[in-house]
């Protein structure tokens, strides 16, 4: 059996260790609620509008009001400059990000309405879907959306023989050396929980892994995603206090 | 919601039971049936049926420039449109979440088995390599699109052949008999919640009666998991690895049968 070498994260952190989080609510101004959130390089702000009228008409739900959330990247967020405009990625996470905050909401009593959540990434360094949907956990409860609990998000990751938590793009990156050439050898699990129910709303992955260490991504997660509720939590109060 | 609330209780009702409105057990598979070389103009294609879904994907070769972080690399690329022919659900016009998400979906599946050596696509470092093309058809939409349509997106990766390529061009209708360079090709297996109980491939209708799925791709024989997808409502840790453990089982089954039913072509 091959040894495990020692976990050295190209950032010298720790296993668990989170990279430095800004949360801040109630940036956009004419927003009903907007909150910024930051990992390390990856910042994310997010900008809800709502409960208002659906339109188009034929969407609408007479039971209950439904929640729209849309993803998408500056041009600059990017080494390489991305064309403007959603993409394909784009879409599929706008999509799983509206299912991740859905089960924290409750809008069933505005029928026929929206609320509507705008994610923007200013920078890109890896996890930027768990930093947009902090942010918009964040603003949605900046906007009085009714809400049973917070949603917290981070990227668990596998680097080598190691799991590691919030993820950068060195890490995301990462590669080993295989007959003299350089291939891509890194997992990326974005988890995103319900700070009460402690149920995941959020799981992908992309890259391999073993069953086992499904388990143990899930506690990892679940850990960090604690601490970032109490930060997230922190911003919420403060704009209270502030009020 | 697109049954009834009567069809979904009755679906849930039968479910408790552990029974299913086609008589299979929770966690059956349909017949599978797959025709290869179905298209005689792509470098490969197939033709999979399981049950009344029937899914066709094709695979385009071309040699084009590498991509700038990958010199000596091939491409892949994967499409999915979701015709109107296939279902009155799915309307013409550009992909919707849908077909996009199915198409990731088997991206992702196919990338990160790395099944296809990508390293052995190239002809000339930096300047022309093979760009895998796999594009999927639904053509009839009775329930587990997401799993057929990776069945079929392998088997035609399976079927590819790669074109004769002189002149700096790649002559099309010049088949060669050289096969992708391949290893061990995936299986996407896609675990639904009907109430409190989990079921695999599902009819559209049972579809319907879930709120919530979880897809695997996996590898075999050493049950290495590529992709994992979530969507739909919220699930507890326990659910998850309960869903991991049914599909690595059941994908296991799956992967046996696919695989004996390709050596066959």
């Amino acid at each position: 059996m091959a040894k495990e070498e020692k976990l050295k994260r190209p950032d010298g952190r720790e296993k668990e260790e989170l990279r430095k989080i800004e949360a801040k609510v109630g940036v956009i101004k004419r927003a009903d609620g907007s909150a910024m959130f930051t990992f390390g390089g990856s910042t994310a702000i997010a900008a809800v509008y709502g409960p208002r009228t659906l339109h188009p008409q034929h969407l609408q739900d007479p039971e209950t009001g439904v929640l729209r959330c849309y993803y998408d990247m500056t041009t600059f967020s990017v080494s390489e400059r991305k064309r403007p405009g959603p993409n394909r990625r784009a879409n599929e996470i706008s999509f799983v990000t509206t299912k991740a905050l859905q089960p924290a909401i409750q809008i069933e009593n505005f029928p026929n309405t929206a609320v509507d959540c705008y994610i923007m990434i200013l920078q890109a360094d890896a996890s930027t879907r768990c930093a947009g949907i902090n942010a918009a956990s964040l603003a949605l409860a900046n906007a009085g959306v009714p809400m049973k609990e917070l949603v917290s998000a981070v990227s668990i990751g596998k680097t080598g023989d190691h799991l590691v938590v919030d993820v950068s793009k060195e890490e995301e990156d990462f590669t080993v050396m295989k007959d003299g050439k350089e291939i891509k050898a890194a997992t990326d699990i974005p988890f995103a929980i319900l700070s009460r129910s402690e149920k995941i709303s959020l799981l992908q992955l992309d890259g391999k892994i073993n069953s086992e260490d499904l388990k143990e991504a899930i506690e990892l997660a679940k850990r960090a995603c604690k601490k970032i509720a109490e930060i997230q939590k922190k911003a919420l109060k403060k704009v209270k206090d502030e009020a | 919601m697109e049954i009834s609330k009567i069809m979904k209780k009755k679906i849930e009702e039968l479910i408790e039971k552990g029974k299913r409105i086609d008589e299979r057990e929770l966690l059956e598979y349909r017949d599978i049936e797959i025709k290869t070389g179905v298209s005689a103009k792509a470098e490969g294609s197939a033709w999979v049926k399981v049950g009344d879904t029937e899914v066709i994907a094709g695979v385009k070769l071309d040699a084009v420039e590498p991509y700038r972080d990958s010199p000596d690399s091939g491409n892949l690329a994967v499409g999915a449109e979701l015709s109107p022919m296939a279902s009155d659900r799915f309307e013409l016009g550009a992909p919707d979440i849908q077909a996009i998400e199915l198409a990731r979906l088997v991206d992702r599946g196919v990338r990160n088995s790395e099944c296809i050596d990508f390293k052995k696509l190239c002809i000339k470092e930096g300047e022309k390599v093979w760009s895998v093309m796999i594009d999927i058809y639904p053509i009839n939409d009775a329930g587990s699109l997401i799993d057929i349509s990776n069945i079929a997106a392998i088997a035609a990766v399976k079927n590819a052949v790669f074109p004769e390529y002189k002149d700096d061009k790649v002559q099309y209708g010049e088949l060669t008999d050289k096969k992708l360079p391949l290893s061990d090709l995936p299986i996407t297996i896609t675990v639904y919640k009907i109430d409190n109980k989990f079921v695999i491939d599902p009819l559209t209708e049972e579809e319907d009666a879930s709120n919530t799925r979880l897809t695997f791709t996996i590898t075999y024989p050493d049950e290495v998991i590529n992709s994992m997808q979530k969507t739909g409502e919220e699930l507890s840790e326990q659910e998850i690895l309960e869903m991991r453990d049914i599909a690595l089982k059941e994908g296991k089954k799956l992967h046996a049968k696919v695989m004996s039913l390709l050596k066959q072509i």
